[in-house]
């Protein structure tokens, strides 16, 4: 077992970074740990917390700025911001369903080096897009920025893009600036009942193809849907469409969207309180969480998959997948993102899940598998020679001796 | 023009000649301009203070030629300078005497029109308007409306992550694209994205939209189309200080409220835009607003009614609701004739870039006209009052003896106001080499060194568009170079578990 430091403040950060440069040594980068069991396992000489570099250093919601130190519970920036009306529009995902972890954990510095987002991503990004500056300590053991604290800014290298979803193997974080947004007024979802996949992704593209500013569109197949809600959920397939913003906005779009909709299927509306928690059901996959009834939550390690792709290709690739294997799916992002659970296998799916991709683009990413099959497989899309080797450059930029979380991207970076 | 650039190389310059010869062979027919009358147009961009000549103008029509004249270069050390429609307003594009000038301006293809995946895939140099043009007919559009629109490039908007009045709300051009094509130094062709939304790896994308095209050249963009709103309205508001037009802004955005486009103009740029296309604006006032909302209509109406009683509520001495699109369209003319409009009142005026957090605007306008009395140069405001994004405007007179560089000269002092009252250098019109030299205004040396290191990542030769972005130029190994001190740094006193 490594080593656990826990840096008191970003000098911290660099003084380890730099004992480890000097030993000859690797280091895990931890905030909660929400998410540790993603990528491939870490097998590192020391562990750098960065939990207790917390507080948020600025809050200015008329400038829709919020800047805070990284190991900031996330739990804690959303409540401040929920306070004043805003919100983080990304819709950060709670990854402790379907890893197994404790609801609610997981900081700010985590949600940006896994560039995680939400349903909402289709509408208002991911992280990257709200991520407007940063201090971190590179694996040279230097403490260097970028970006600023407003909203619009484009001085140098946007390295907050690259930082986002670099899963901490490019540099330890510290403190961090993000936009922030209005929390809309009210929201509600128009339920289509029984619709087939392919179907269901035809809804989807004619409802983004519309006005109404959709800002969430899922497709839950019979048997998957019953997993999040009681009542007509339950009877069958579920596809989802959620309107957010003024009153009196919503209202307007959703008589718009039914007219549009009803030519599909059966329609039904979930009002804000229960469109809430169906959305948040959707971003944090309950439907594929982790069995809790085991003693041991963290047994639970079906093998499960984030894929990528063009919205029109995704029923079409969720097809693919079920012809090879016993595959649970659901869709987000009007079809472009799909959940698939697969049954434990020593690949964990990984050949029929690439091969799916590879014929209608995208990238795959194993969310959830055994630590074993983590280690032998590509964990994150494998990447063709040039990109592989550019990746690998841009690593030892700001990294050259490998440092930091060396290996949980791929092996080699 | 007192700019430093690298320094020429002679050898270089020395195989003219040979190196022309060598990429006719590569594109083929008048796609090389070597005879110094044509390549006058590619002397400089939208900053024509500078101007160079580059050494030979290449306008490749494929990505295999991008390619060949890319490795050419690369195994012959000689620079290269990409080029869109030359509409940077930072001299992003300014030539190099040494140095390649690569316009992209043939690849003015849309290739692919994907509007179920609401999405569309375009050569570099297709312009920003064509994209739109190209998908209204079915209601859509691509956000980013930087206002070179009709002329600048698509690359381009790459290079600089242009954004325009509509951003606040729908992003910049960082947040509207889906994938690229990219052709590093090397000549090595590199697919990044796709279809889907976000990378499979390091958000390449990410970095390479405002690289300022020092990192790669791009040669298919798939960018994100959005379906039009609706219905727009603005409000035109005026004020008797900026202080309460500031306090608008807050109370419309501390309401929920993100508008479409909010604009605000000073006295001088609102008499200079009222001269010349009798928007209606009033001239009474020290500060204007423009507020547009969009979306269905009843949202709109919602949402304009709320803002009129913000505005009253900030005191305000005006307020027009548009009643058509006709006058919706005449509010934003002013605006968007405001740089015309006060060329017509000065010989030459400089455009500036600066972005500040919104609540600093009544200081730095106060600081900006004291450095207007100090440097003798009357200065005209308008801004992007949603996202603080400043553009000042400094009126000068290029035949006057000294006046450029005293125009310079206040420029720099704004640009230095507004990263001291917590802003930044540029918010869309890029560094290019117009506040190259202010970078360290903003950043450390570490902060500069590691994005140099990135770019050597990208081009290991520093050959591509050198002299740009950054005001000192390192050898790779020098950059890469580390001091470890092997087992002589002490565990550092941190609590340990």
């Amino acid at each position: 077992m490594a080593d656990t430091v826990q840096p008191r403040d970003a000098r911290d950060v660099e003084a380890a970074v730099q004992w480890a440069l000097a030993e000859g040594k690797t280091v895990e980068i931890v905030g909660h740990g929400s998410k540790r069991a993603i990528g491939r396992p870490a097998q590192t000489d020391l562990t750098l917390d960065l939990s207790a570099l917390t507080g948020v250093t600025l809050y200015e919601p008329e400038e829709l700025v919020l800047s805070a130190k990284a190991g900031t519970p996330l739990a804690e920036i959303e409540a401040l911001l929920a306070a004043n009306g805003q919100q983080l529009a990304f819709e950060p995902m709670d990854y402790a369903g379907i890893l197994g972890g404790v609801a609610g954990r997981g900081t700010i510095g985590g949600a940006l080096a896994a560039n995680v987002s939400g349903p909402r991503r289709i509408k208002a990004g991911a992280g990257r897009d709200h991520f407007l500056g940063f201090s971190a300590v590179s694996g040279r053991g230097e403490t260097f920025k970028s970006g600023g604290r407003v909203v619009k800014n484009v001085t140098g290298y946007d390295l907050c893009k690259l930082i986002a979803g670099s899963w901490g193997t490019l540099a330890a974080m510290t403190e961090v600036t993000i936009k922030v947004l209005p929390r809309p007024e009210t929201e509600q979802t128009l339920l289509i009942l029984g619709l087939e996949p392919a179907r269901a992704v035809e809804a989807m593209t004619c409802a983004m193809g519309s006005s109404c500013d959709v800002s969430g569109a899922a497709h839950l197949p019979a048997g998957v849907a019953g997993r999040i809600a009681a009542d007509e959920i339950a009877a069958g397939a579920v596809t989802a469409l959620r309107l957010e913003g003024f009153s009196p906005s919503v209202a307007e779009r959703a008589r718009t969207l039914e007219a549009l909709m009803k030519p599909f299927g059966e329609l039904a509306t979930a009002e804000a309180p229960r469109s809430r928690a169906f959305w948040t059901a959707v971003r944090d996959v309950i439907p594929f969480a982790a069995d809790r009834s085991n003693l041991s939550p963290l047994q639970d390690e079906r093998p499960l998959w984030r894929v990528s792709t063009a919205p029109s290709r995704g029923a079409e690739l969720a097809a693919m997948i079920a012809k090879g294997a016993q595959a649970q799916t659901f869709y987000d992002w009007a079809g472009g993102l799909i959940w698939v659970a697969l049954g434990a296998s020593d690949d964990a799916g990984a050949a029929l899940v690439r091969r799916a991709v590879a014929a209608t683009g995208g990238h795959a990413t194993l969310i959830r598998a055994p630590a074993s099959v983590r280690a032998a497989i590509d964990v994150f899309a494998p990447q063709d020679g040039a990109v592989a080797a550019l990746t690998k450059r841009v690593k030892e930029s700001f990294d050259p001796k490998g440092v930091l979380n060396p290996g949980r991207m791929w092996a080699g970076v | 023009m007192s700019l430093a650039m690298p320094a020429p190389d002679q050898a270089v310059l020395a195989r003219r000649e040979r190196i022309v010869a060598a990429l006719r062979a590569i594109v083929p027919g008048e796609g090389v301009i070597a005879a110094e009358r044509e390549m006058r147009p590619y002397e400089s961009d939208g900053l024509t203070a500078y101007r160079q000549l580059p050494m030979v103008v290449v306008l490749p029509e494929t990505t295999a030629q991008v390619s060949r004249v890319l490795a050419f270069c690369h195994a012959e050390g000689i620079k290269v300078v990409p080029r869109g429609a030359g509409t940077s307003l930072s001299g992003g594009a300014l030539p190099l005497t040494d140095g390649v000038l690569l316009g992209m301006a043939k690849f003015n293809r849309i290739r692919e029109i994907d509007l179920a995946n609401r999405l569309a895939v375009v050569e570099p140099g297709v312009t920003n308007l064509a994209v739109t043009e190209a998908v209204e007919h079915a209601g859509f559009y691509y956000a980013p409306d930087p206002s070179s629109q009709i002329a600048c490039t698509i690359g381009g908007n790459v290079a600089e992550n242009s954004g325009g009045v509509h951003c606040l709300k729908y992003g910049m051009t960082t947040n509207n694209l889906l994938g690229c094509e990219l052709v590093l130094m090397t000549g090595e062709v590199v697919r990044v994205g796709g279809k889907h939304l976000d990378a499979g790896g390091y958000d390449l994308l990410g970095i390479i939209t405002g690289s300022e095209g020092l990192l790669g050249v791009v040669t298919e963009i798939t960018v994100r189309l959005l379906k039009k709103p609706d219905c727009a309205r603005a409000v035109l508001v005026g004020f008797a200080s900026s202080e309460d037009a500031g306090e608008c802004v807050a109370k419309i955005i501390g309401a929920g409220i993100i508008p479409g486009g909010m604009e605000m103009m000073d006295r001088p740029a609102i008499h200079a835009a009222e001269q010349f296309v009798h928007a209606g604006y009033p001239l009474d006032v020290e500060a204007l607003l423009i507020v547009e909302v969009d979306g269905p209509r009843a949202e709109v109406d919602h949402l304009i009614a709320r803002i009129e009683a913000i505005a009253r509520s900030c005191r305000a001495s005006t307020c027009r609701v548009s009643a058509s699109e006709q006058e919706r369209l005449l509010f934003w003319a002013g605006r968007k004739a405001a740089f015309p409009a006060v060329g017509r009142i000065s010989p030459d005026y400089y455009c500036m870039d600066g972005t500040i957090p919104r609540a600093r605007l009544p200081q730095v306008l106060k600081r900006m006209r004291e450095l207007s009395e100090t440097y003798g140069l009357a200065i005209a405001n308008v801004f992007h009052a949603g996202d603080g994004n400043l553009h000042p405007l400094i009126l000068y007179d290029a035949n006057k003896p000294g006046e450029l560089e005293r125009t310079e000269k206040f420029g720099a002092d704004i640009l230095r106001l507004c990263v001291e009252v917590g802003g930044v250098l540029t918010g869309e019109h890029g560094v290019g080499v117009e506040k190259r030299d202010l970078m360290p205004a903003m950043f450390s040396e570490a902060d500069l060194k590691q994005q140099q290191r990135l770019k050597c990542a990208f081009d290991d030769k520093g050959l591509l568009n050198p002299g740009k972005v950054f005001p000192t130029l390192h050898r790779c190994a020098e950059l890469g170079r580390m001091h470890v001190h092997a087992g002589r740094v002490a565990f550092p006193d941190i609590p340990r578990f």
